[in-house]
């Protein structure tokens, strides 16, 4: 089973390994004395382990061909053909229900509060969905349409005094204007040099919020915001946590329904046909320049949306909460969940946010860490955590004829 | 009215650069006509149809189209538009939205047809309700008629080859069109599979009230099925007749064989 090639190439790969992680395994640096401490030992656990899990790997990749006949429902089918019960369907359903009610009682308010954050992201992957996922745009700017729904809010909070809930709203127009005003020089770009418009679009709008003093307050940003209030009633911090969380509960419903309906309309079809083939899709009469605007306008409103949110439950912003690192995280949360899929964009939010937050023992890792899953990811699951399945129907005249020819 | 041509293509020319692609191409399709246009590879019919549907703005020349709702011109209109007016195309190297379902694929022809706007479909309005199901329905006969309902489901690019040429065809007539632009649509097919192309354009023809106009390398196709053909060299017009004319055709056999030193 295993051969002289694959101990080869084991042994390759164990070489590379050690070479790939010598300066943060075996390199320390001790500040105290200013000497270099040298780890020798963690080298030869590295080259061992690289080694005996490449062989693993192997193993595995040789008793999977041999054994694809049989072809395996995936746990998704399984948990899908559950669901069809009706019974199950509610129970299941009721559950999630019951825990998303009671989280923020059960639960401390630094974990509603990072609860509230991963269902923010969750909102934002989706928005982000439309853009990368059904219209097949490499967006690498998201982050500037989620700075305007922040500064939306921010700048009409300390101008106007506007509240919470007229400028979610206000910031969700603005946004999409946005995404109308992004969407106009890019018409005519796709692939690469979209990718790089859109990133520099995202730089743009970063750089003259930190710049334009006057306008934007520069870097030291905007503080003070009001926290969402009910009724116009101050609330104490513990309870604002707990009602800022059913916000965000309550947006994220609402953009999971908004947006599986339009995946299933007219324009969803047109965003997907677009994906996949611009000139056929022209030719099949559908409008491109409206699309792609659609595509990104409604994309931004989410966006837009999260922003006043984020506004209001950090109560301060500044330009350095919209980084090109936000863009990517965002689009890291679409990749990993599956591109095009809902539920998929749902399950790789929560797990990208939450994860970094259970884990901050090795926060020192973290980086490595998300490196190693991406890497792992697209090579054994290209189409994410949970891929698009895709809609099938079925058709009264479709079952007749295959009754006929069973009898 | 019944007399006029239903597409009317004068003078038409396409340069890029210094290449005279079509070069002054003239060409008229009666209503319920089955037209050819032929010629050796490189000779301009695709770059034609591209002039003629958007793709490409052409250099000179005009096309027009005569229809019940009167005539219009097509120059310089975008493709979407004049896939509106009625004139529908397949492709020449398939391009269907590969990774959506064959139904799908028919539904985007339908696009055009449906009037909700995202609010609408965002609410499920009743209206938007009972469009949508019209419009699953309307592709599922389209599917039948074309003879793909098995594989309604299946992704588009899980198909077998003639089965894609079809749905492309299948896809085209989903957008209502008067006339049909066929780009080698036997390309790449086994002879059974161009028995049922030809079977299949002949029905539609009948069944669905729409003139054809097709390139095809395949002779064979190509005389049992056009009523009249146009032949194009180097982006010239040849020649124009039946296909009985152009079998005999010096010029034709010209450019397709090359020229005879002793003749």
């Amino acid at each position: 089973m295993i051969t002289i090639k694959d101990l080869k190439k084991a042994f390759l790969n164990a070489l590379w390994f050690i070479f790939l992680t010598f300066p943060i395994m075996v390199m320390k640096v001790n500040t105290i004395n200013d000497t270099l401490i040298w780890r020798w030992m963690n080298m030869l656990y590295i080259g061992v382990a690289a080694f005996v899990f490449t062989l693993l790997g192997k193993i595995y990749t040789v008793r999977k061909a041999n054994r694809s006949e049989i072809v395996k429902p995936s746990l998704i089918q399984i948990v899908n053909s559950k669901m069809e019960n009706k019974k199950v369907r509610y129970s299941s359903l009721a559950a999630v229900v019951a825990i998303v009610i009671l989280y923020p009682f059960l639960m401390s308010m630094y974990q509603t509060s990072i609860m509230t954050t991963a269902l923010m992201y969750v909102v934002l992957g989706l928005g982000l969905n439309i853009v990368v996922g059904f219209g097949g745009l490499l967006h690498l700017g998201y982050a500037a349409f989620y700075a305007v729904g922040a500064y939306t809010y921010g700048l009409l909070f300390y101008h106007f005094g506007l509240n919470f809930w007229l400028c979610l709203p206000i910031g969700a127009v603005f946004s999409a204007l946005f995404g109308i005003i992004l969407g106009f020089p890019i018409l005519r770009l796709r692939g690469d040099y979209l990718a790089i418009v859109t990133l520099a679009f995202g730089e743009i709008v970063r750089l003259v919020l930190e710049n334009w003093n006057e306008f934007s307050f520069g870097p030291s940003g905007i503080a003070n915001i009001a926290r969402p209030m009910i009724f116009g009633q101050k609330l104490k911090l513990a309870q604002v946590t707990n009602f800022t969380y059913f916000i965000a509960v309550g947006l994220t419903i609402l953009t999971i329904i908004v947006i599986r309906r339009m995946e299933s309309s007219k324009m969803g079809r047109a965003w997907e046909a677009m994906r996949e083939d611009e000139i056929a899709c022209q030719a099949m009469g559908i409008d491109i320049t409206k699309a792609k605007l659609t595509a990104f306008s409604m994309g931004a409103v989410w966006a837009g949306i999260m922003g006043v949110l984020f506004a209001a439950k950090t109560t301060f912003i500044n330009p350095a909460s919209f980084t090109t690192w936000e863009s990517i995280v965002i689009l890291c949360v679409v990749v990993i969940g599956g591109m095009g899929s809902i539920p998929g964009v749902i399950a790789g939010a929560l797990i990208f946010i939450l994860t970094p937050e259970y884990l901050r023992a090795f926060s020192q890792y973290r980086m490595l860490i998300f490196g190693i899953a991406l890497v792992v990811m697209m090579i054994f699951r290209p189409g994410g955590i949970i891929p698009k399945i895709r809609r099938s129907y079925q058709f009264a005249a479709d079952k007749e004829e295959t009754q006929e020819v069973e009898a | 009215m019944s007399d006029a041509p239903v597409l009317e293509v004068n003078d038409l020319s396409m340069v890029f650069g210094g290449l005279r692609a079509v070069d002054n191409v003239s060409l008229n399709i009666k209503k319920g006509e089955i037209v050819a246009l032929i010629g050796p590879n490189g000779a301009g019919k695709t770059t034609f149809f591209n002039c003629i549907t958007g793709v490409y703005i052409p250099t000179h020349g005009e096309v027009k189209i005569n229809t019940s709702e009167g005539s219009a011109v097509l120059n310089g209109l975008k493709p979407n538009v004049i896939n509106e007016k009625g004139l529908a195309r397949t492709f020449q190297n398939i391009r269907l939205f590969s990774n959506m379902t064959v139904l799908e694929n028919v539904m985007i022809g339908r696009h055009q047809s449906l009037k909700s706007g995202i609010l609408s479909s965002v609410l499920r309005t009743k209206k938007n309700r009972i469009e949508e199901q019209k419009v699953i329905d309307d592709s599922y006969e389209i599917l039948r008629k074309i003879g793909l309902e098995m594989y309604v489901n299946e992704l588009a690019c899980n198909l077998p080859y003639g089965a894609q040429r079809r749905l492309e065809i299948a896809r085209a007539m989903a957008t209502n069109p008067f006339l049909l632009l066929l780009d080698e649509p036997a390309a790449g097919m086994n002879p059974q599979e161009t028995n049922d192309l030809v079977e299949l354009i002949e029905r539609l023809r009948k069944e669905e009230d729409i003139t054809i106009l097709l390139i095809e390398h395949d002779m064979s196709l190509v005389m049992t099925l056009s009523e009249r053909i146009y032949v194009v060299d180097y982006g010239k017009m040849i020649a124009t007749g039946t296909p009985e004319e152009i079998k005999n055709n010096k010029e034709v056999i010209k450019a397709y064989l090359g020229e005879d030193i002793d003749a």
